[in-house]
């Protein structure tokens, strides 16, 4: 258990710093569909309530588990959507018009 | 369900693949050139990692799962449909989304295991709970905002600041007395109550104008709580999804406060909206000097170069179609056109570059502040459409101006300043800008949208061509 929490904290801290990194470098030009991908990616939290709402283990939890499923799941939906949307409409200027 | 050995090491590594492709995605986020490949990376990590989980031994039963999957979808759709100008708030909401996501779950987790709950467990299951419950009800007020069904006006009163900490201060008490003594199972609701409450408080005295940086916030807060239930859940997919996301949010939100000048601390404390000055005293108005549509055709045809500063007023207005027909008529005469973009400009970062990209302006001529500020005294027009206290002068030169230190586009370094306008009417910081005075500047009062529009037909009606 204690090894556990503190791989956790390792995984955490190393994954916060590729995120400055790698969020550092991304051009103003996309911030907004960059939000709405983190957004996306973030509904991962779905997983921890399909399990939660399968294992069945008390009614509330079962309830609780589906209501959060069925809002990740909007997010990994919407999310990718809108980004995917958004990032079609950037186009470079053509050969001259 | 699935009984085969190994099944739990297949799970691992669908996990595995989907943690390396959501940080491609973010790595191919870089460059519009490649951003689209990074949403496939994140759509095949998602659904790798959704599938490898539907095959968790520990599933009893799938039905409320699809049914949900279902329900999720169909809820999706249309919020990845939204128009444009609605994104902002659509983003709330899905901020909104995700903390009710992990506020459930964490609720859920802390009744299976209490009243034995290890402390290292309750402390984070406290983190993933104060975090998530305060992001899914300021999230909400953000979005309600944003949608105008509440006011946009920033409501503030005597010690908001202390009350609101306060708020926080005791749901953050409760939490230790739990992680001390998990036993005290009543607590809990008391501490899922007051982030709930606080994340109101928090957001009632934001302004439309600080809605940037809060949305900013906002994300990086969804994000430590995904973190946070990883470590309940012992999921280091999760835990690195939040980092991430946490990260970003951090970053814009430093940015966003940045570019308007404010402390980190004072957007940590969400004191935001706060520097409500008196406001600018009835100094008689100098006088300003306006031009009709014809004019300013007349001399934006003749420019060489032109710089387009849009803001909020734009999108309001819904003219970004019309800005579009401008940067035609303006390219098929010579002229050189470009767009100088805030970092604040709009509700959310990014704002201003979503919509005029829908407007089918290409992204090479839309400018980030840093890149566009140089141009400025070499252009001939600067054309102010929307926009208000991103430009103005009093933030480098008057220290007494609450926006002093604000970085600025030196829109008033260009030969001539026109400013389309409904009126004379302070911008949302309730500061008077000096460039309506110089006599370099032309105000051109009007919708934005019908102004643009008559510019437009002046330009490529009216004879003489290039």
């Amino acid at each position: 258990m204690k090894m556990d929490l503190l791989t956790s904290l390792y995984v955490f801290m190393l994954a916060g710093f590729i995120g400055f990194e790698v969020i550092r470098s991304i051009t103003p030009l996309l911030h907004t569909p960059l939000m709405s991908l983190t957004n996306a990616l973030d509904a991962i939290a779905v997983v921890g309530a399909i399990i939660l709402a399968g294992e069945h283990r008390s009614t509330l939890s079962t309830v609780l588990g589906t209501i959060a499923i069925v809002a990740a799941t909007s997010n990994v939906v919407g999310g990718f959507l809108i980004t995917d949307r958004m990032l079609k409409m950037f186009k470079v200027s053509g050969p001259k018009k | 369900m699935t009984n085969w050995p190994g099944t739990d090491t297949f799970i691992e590594i669908t996990y595995l693949i989907a943690t390396a492709l959501f940080i491609l995605s973010l790595v191919w986020m870089r460059t519009p050139v490649t951003a689209r490949r990074g949403v496939r990376a994140g759509e095949i990590g998602m659904a790798l990692a959704i599938g490898g989980t539907l095959l968790n031994r520990g599933i009893v039963d799938y039905k409320w799962i699809l049914i949900a999957l279902v329900l999720g979808t169909i809820i999706g759709v249309p919020l990845g449909r939204v128009h444009m100008t609605a994104v902002p708030q659509r983003t709330a909401l899905s901020h909104a989304f995700g903390a009710l996501c992990v506020t459930l779950v964490g609720t859920a987790e802390f009744y299976l295991r209490a009243p034995n709950v290890p402390r290292f467990m309750m402390a984070v299951l406290s983190m993933e709970v104060i975090l998530g419950g305060l992001t899914f009800t300021g999230s909400l007020m953000a979005a309600g905002k944003l949608q105008e069904y509440l006011p946009q006006r920033p409501i503030t009163y005597k010690g908001q600041n202390f009350v609101n900490l306060a708020f926080l201060a005791v749901a953050i008490g409760v939490a230790a007395y739990l992680v001390h003594d998990p036993s005290h199972v009543h607590l809990f609701p008391l501490m899922l109550a007051i982030p709930l409450v606080f994340g109101v408080l928090m957001i009632i005295p934001i302004g439309g104008a600080d809605m940037p940086t809060v949305i900013s916030l906002l994300n990086s807060y969804a994000g430590l709580s995904a973190a946070a239930m990883g470590f309940v859940l012992d999921s280091k997919l999760l835990i690195i999804a939040g980092a991430l996301d946490g990260a970003s949010g951090f970053i814009l939100s430093v940015n966003m406060s940045k570019a308007m000048n404010r402390s980190f601390t004072n957007v940590l404390f969400g004191a935001f909206g706060q520097e409500q000055v008196a406001g600018a005293a009835a100094v008689e108005a100098p006088p300003v000097r306006s031009a009709t549509a014809e004019e300013a055709a007349a001399i934006l045809g003749a420019a060489n170069k032109v710089i387009v500063v849009p803001g909020y007023g734009m999108a309001v207005a819904q003219a970004q179609h019309k800005v579009r027909e401008l940067y035609d008529a303006l390219n098929k005469r010579g002229v050189d056109v470009k767009f100088a973009i805030h970092p604040v400009a709009g509700r959310m970062p990014g704002h201003m570059n979503v919509l005029l990209a829908e407007a089918d302006i290409p992204y090479d001529k839309l400018l980030d502040m840093d890149e566009v500020n140089g141009d400025f005294p070499q252009a001939d027009v600067a054309l102010v459409i929307g926009a208000n206290d991103v430009t103005n002068p009093a933030a480098r030169s008057d220290a007494s101006s609450p926006i002093y230190g604000m970085p600025i586009l030196d829109v008033d370094k260009a030969r001539t300043v026109m400013v389309i306008k409904r009126g004379m009417s302070p911008g949302f910081a309730g500061i008077d800008n000096p460039l309506y005075y110089l006599p370099k500047t032309l105000m051109l009062f009007g919708d934005a949208k019908s102004f643009v529009g008559s510019i437009v037909r002046e330009l490529t009606g009216g004879g003489g061509h290039g």
